[in-house]
């Protein structure tokens, strides 16, 4: 990570450099407590974790190409599947949008840096040991965790230690969040430039805000659902062992009640995202900024409310089957105010498709595609037939891809010229969105009818009448790889300047906020006197 | 209307109402016909055969027709917005931004499709739910990695395995049919008879899904749930395990064999003649007490070893298992140590761990797997078990009556 050259003041001669005194090399980075830094840093882990989670895709892809059991045994299917769901969702997603509240926040707000500096450091440096125990626990005896990222009990109280090292990673990347999250709430409260109120921070800022409390809501519930599991595990405790008086239902309900915030978790910081780079490139201010906010955070609350509808087919009392579904359908109403609003603030205005707009249309089109896939499986009935089968598969990757991953490439692709000083090349973010919206949908689109026509998920090999979709599927996968390979070309590309467009303080003449008052490559140190806000 | 319906919906949104797409995406089609329909594209739910089932499917198609409507509505307005209000078109943004009244129309009316959707679903769910008054109940049990049906009505019960051939998944041998999806004994109902299934599991948590009667339960270890099923038409109706159980959880499908009553009576009378239902019961079974050789207990317990369900699942045709999951039988102490540990540890398990109990094999093929394990790869125990020792060892360690 840090062999890859991101000094925007060692570019840019004339900037305050005599603020710019920090140790060189890994050392400056070991003990950087800038928060330009420790974002570059979060997004390089990020990405790294993403390359690592994508492999694992590919090799499951690559098994379930056609009928049979070609490419992997069974047993490591199942730790690819696993370690896939939790490197992509602790350690691709969630620190790609931490990345980008590190550096954008304080830019947005006017703020020198995150509140606790320090703190900000060590919360970036738990992640790679907790990353080392994930992908180091595929070559320990009996390999990596393969009860599925739910780590449902008894499985994972059968499975060897490459679960205790699940665990304690779980342990580490929670400390991670809640860190950041307290940094995040505490500079959003306190460090605003003096004029804006809460009510004018930008949307990002909002939607972090509320990401926050979530993160510091849910954490700990995870923390003490899989600290229970090593308790059952090793020192013979039986919270989830019925013939010690526990329940191993009991921890589905603990799990969820983190596992569906943790959904928003993710995609509340993308519709972020998304709410600065619409108005930008619509040349149009945000539509509906209040019932935009009232709606991020009654999506939060009910996100603690509707957690058993994982659950359907676990034995929940009809009483409770009835009020999950009907707390769920209700989270269609705020979501739909937002998909709505963002349509009314493309509405008349005035619209150019440069890369980050597209990636942000693109989010926009799958992202509803799969709220509605999901308002389908809220309904019991229909999702007694279509739990853990692929139609849940595809319903959750359109939400989390085509909804987070779009979202976080726009951000690259919206603030990149910011961080690097340099514009990224527009053709080839072009043809970056295109083969990836394309070979996305080849990958996913198909799952819907694999579910629907009954293949269940986590299977290894299946039968025969699956055979065709699975092979579209996987050719999908494949491209839509590849197009993440060319992203980093891109990106190494725009951080080389090999665009030969130097980036100008604000270079989309749309876009509105006090990040683009400063200078690009963003200083090393910016807003040491709070700016003045309108 | 099922979900490829979304699809086509989607790219007609995106065509803005070119006249000509619509024909050439007809062409299109056409010249894909023979290809097509030489495959399996299957696309919609499998054709229901129980009410509940019908009702699921008549619910997901209303659902995903409402949202193909809503989602073409809306995206209309954005593709139009995209085509129209362009900045190469030379459209100059408007400044407004907020309109409580609209705010609160699109607030407020999908609140009420919501309320319709919810109608027919609640229905449908108190419908699903009304396990009352069955004219039959099976207890199913789930294992590692088989199902287990105990006709609790009739007094007998049976596992039902995989039979799918190991040569068919590793790709030796040309995949059937139902590949995967066919065991050696169904579950076996009659027509038109509400079945209740009690399901409870014997190690992890399974899920019992039969798909084209409407009936997905978790199997959960130590806990007892309900879930019912009525056939309309007699049939063999098949699924999978739909929870993941471990390493082979993709490979412990479920069969139902619906017969009409005749059928199933003839049928139900067969097999309480084959387990001895109404007998006395220390008869229920004839004692093998014969005495066999270690020559002929080793070469039937290969078969058991290596048959379907059997061993190799786990500790490996290798005897190595798997470290740190599966125990490997190559050395292993229980396998090389007297015979008393070994008859015990297959007739009831190990609670807590994968090895599930197998005293629903026969006392030979439990004799022959221990033959078989104590002289393969580097194991040379000297002793072995007769199939009269498991017997005697399922009776209290006394020589059962009778034999």
């Amino acid at each position: 990570m840090a062999s890859i050259p991101h000094d925007p003041a060692h570019h840019n001669p004339g900037h305050d450099e005599h603020h710019d005194h920090h140790p060189t090399g890994i050392s400056r980075f070991l003990t950087t407590t800038n928060h330009k830094d420790i974002g570059s840093m979060y997004l390089w882990f990020s990405f790294a974790m993403f390359i690592s989670g994508g492999i694992m895709a590919l090799l499951i892809r690559a098994e379930l190409f056609e009928p049979g059991l070609q490419v992997v045994r069974p047993e490591l299917f199942n730790q690819l599947t696993t370690l896939h769901g939790i490197v992509m969702i602790f350690g691709a997603i969630m620190p790609a949008f931490v990345g980008f509240a590190n550096w954008m926040l304080p830019l947005q707000l006017g703020a020198p840096d995150m509140a606790f500096a320090r703190m900000n450091n060590w919360s970036f440096w738990l992640l790679p040991p907790a990353a080392i125990l994930l992908i180091g626990s595929f070559f320990v005896p009996g390999g990596a965790a393969a009860g599925g990222w739910t780590l449902y009990p008894p499985l994972s109280v059968q499975a060897g230690m490459g679960m205790d090292m699940m665990i304690f990673a779980v342990h580490i990347m929670g400390a991670s969040s809640i860190m950041g999250s307290i940094n995040i709430i505490t500079t959003i409260l306190n460090m605003r430039a003096p004029g804006m109120t809460m009510m004018k921070m930008p949307m990002f800022a909002w939607t972090w805000l509320i990401t926050a409390f979530l993160l510091i809501a849910t954490m700990p519930v995870l923390a003490g659902a899989v600290t229970m599991l090593l308790t059952d595990r090793h020192f013979g405790t039986t919270f989830f062992n019925a013939a010690g008086g526990g329940d191993p239902v009991m921890f589905q309900h603990i799990f969820w009640f983190f596992g569906h915030p943790e959904v928003y978790i993710i995609e509340l910081p993308a519709f972020g995202v998304v709410s600065q780079i619409i108005p930008a490139f619509s040349r149009k201010p945000l539509f509906g900024y209040a019932s935009m906010v009232y709606a991020t955070a009654s999506i939060a609350i009910l996100s603690f409310i509707v957690w058993a509808h994982h659950m359907y087919t676990t034995g929940l009392p009809v009483a409770g089957q009835l009020y999950f579904m009907f707390a769920t359908m209700l989270i269609a109403v705020p979501t739909g105010v937002k998909v709505f609003n963002w349509l009314a603030t493309m509405w008349r205005g005035s619209i150019t498709l440069e890369t980050p707009m597209l990636f942000c249309l693109g989010f926009l089109f799958l992202f509803t595609l799969g709220g509605f896939t999901g308002l389908v499986l809220s309904l019991t009935p229909v999702d007694i037939q279509l739990h853990d089968t692929y139609y849940v598969v595809a319903h959750f990757h359109y939400v989390m891809v085509a909804g987070a991953l779009f979202s976080a490439f726009a951000a690259v692709y919206y603030w990149g010229p910011k961080w690097t000083g340099w514009m990224y090349e527009e053709k080839l973010g072009k043809i970056h969105f295109w083969w990836s919206l394309i070979a996305f949908n080849i990958t996913f689109f198909p799952q819907h009818f694999l579910g629907l026509a009954g293949m269940p998920r986590r299977i290894p090999d299946y039968s025969m009448q699956f055979a065709e979709w699975n092979m579209v599927s996987s050719v999908g996968a494949f491209l839509f790889g590849t197009a993440q390979i060319f992203f980093i070309v891109i990106v190494i590309r725009m951080i080389a300047g090999k665009s030969g467009v130097r980036a100008a303080a604000k270079p989309w003449d749309g876009a509105e906020g006090l990040e683009w008052t400063v200078p690009s490559p963003a200083p090393y140190h910016t807003f040491e006197t709070p700016p003045a806000f309108k | 209307m099922d979900s490829v319906d979304t699809g086509k919906h989607n790219r007609r949104a995106q065509a803005s109402g070119k006249g000509t797409y619509a024909a050439r995406l007809v062409a299109l089609g056409s010249a894909l016909l023979p290809f097509v329909a030489s495959a399996d594209w299957k696309m919609n739910l499998q054709p229901p055969n129980s009410a509940v089932a019908q009702q699921m499917f008549d619910l997901h198609t209303l659902i995903t027709l409402i949202c193909v409507i809503i989602f073409v509505g809306v995206f209309g307005v954005m593709f139009y917005s995209l085509y129209a209000h362009r900045k190469s078109k030379g459209h100059k943004a408007a400044q407004f931004h907020e309109s409580a009244t609209v705010e609160a129309v699109w607030t407020i009316v999908p609140f009420f499709i919501l309320l319709a959707m919810a109608f027919p679903a609640t229905r449908a769910v108190l419908d699903m739910r009304d396990s009352s008054a069955p004219e039959m109940t099976v207890k199913i049990t789930g294992y590692q990695w088989k199902w287990g049906y105990d006709y609790l009505n009739d007094g007998f019960g049976f596992v039902s395995n995989l039979s799918t051939p190991l040569a068919q998944i590793k790709g030796g041998e040309k995949k059937g049919d139902n590949y995967l999806l066919e065991v050696d004994n169904p579950l076996v109902v009659p027509v038109g008879k509400k079945v209740r299934v009690l399901l409870t599991a014997n190690d992890v948590i399974h899920a019992w899904w039969v798909p084209a009667l409407g009936v997905k339960q978790d199997a959960v270890p130590g806990f007892i749930r309900d879930a019912w099923f009525r056939a309309d038409r007699p049939g063999i109706y098949r699924g999978n395990c739909a929870e993941l159980c471990g390493k082979e959880h993709g490979f412990m499908p479920i069969v139902v064999e619906v017969k009409t009553q005749a059928d199933y009576d003839k049928w139900l009378a067969a097999q309480k003649e084959k387990y001895g239902v109404g007998k006395a019961a220390a008869a229920a079974v004839a004692v093998d007490s014969k005495v066999y050789s270690r020559d002929e207990l080793v070469a039937h317990g290969k078969t058991v070893y290596e048959g379907a369900g059997g061993c190799q699942g786990c500790h490996q045709p290798t005897g190595k298992g798997v470290p740190g999951t599966f125990p490997a039988l190559d050395g292993s102490k229980v396998v090389n140590g007297a015979k008393e540990a070994q008859i015990a540890l297959l007739l009831n398990g190990k609670p807590g761990t994968a090895m599930a109990a197998f005293k629903h094999l026969t006392d030979k093929d439990l004799a022959g797997v221990m033959a078989y394990t104590r002289s393969s790869w580097s194991n040379k125990a000297p002793e072995f078990a007769q199939p009269l020792d498991f017997a005697k060892a399922r009776n209290g360690g006394q020589l059962p009556a009778g034999s």
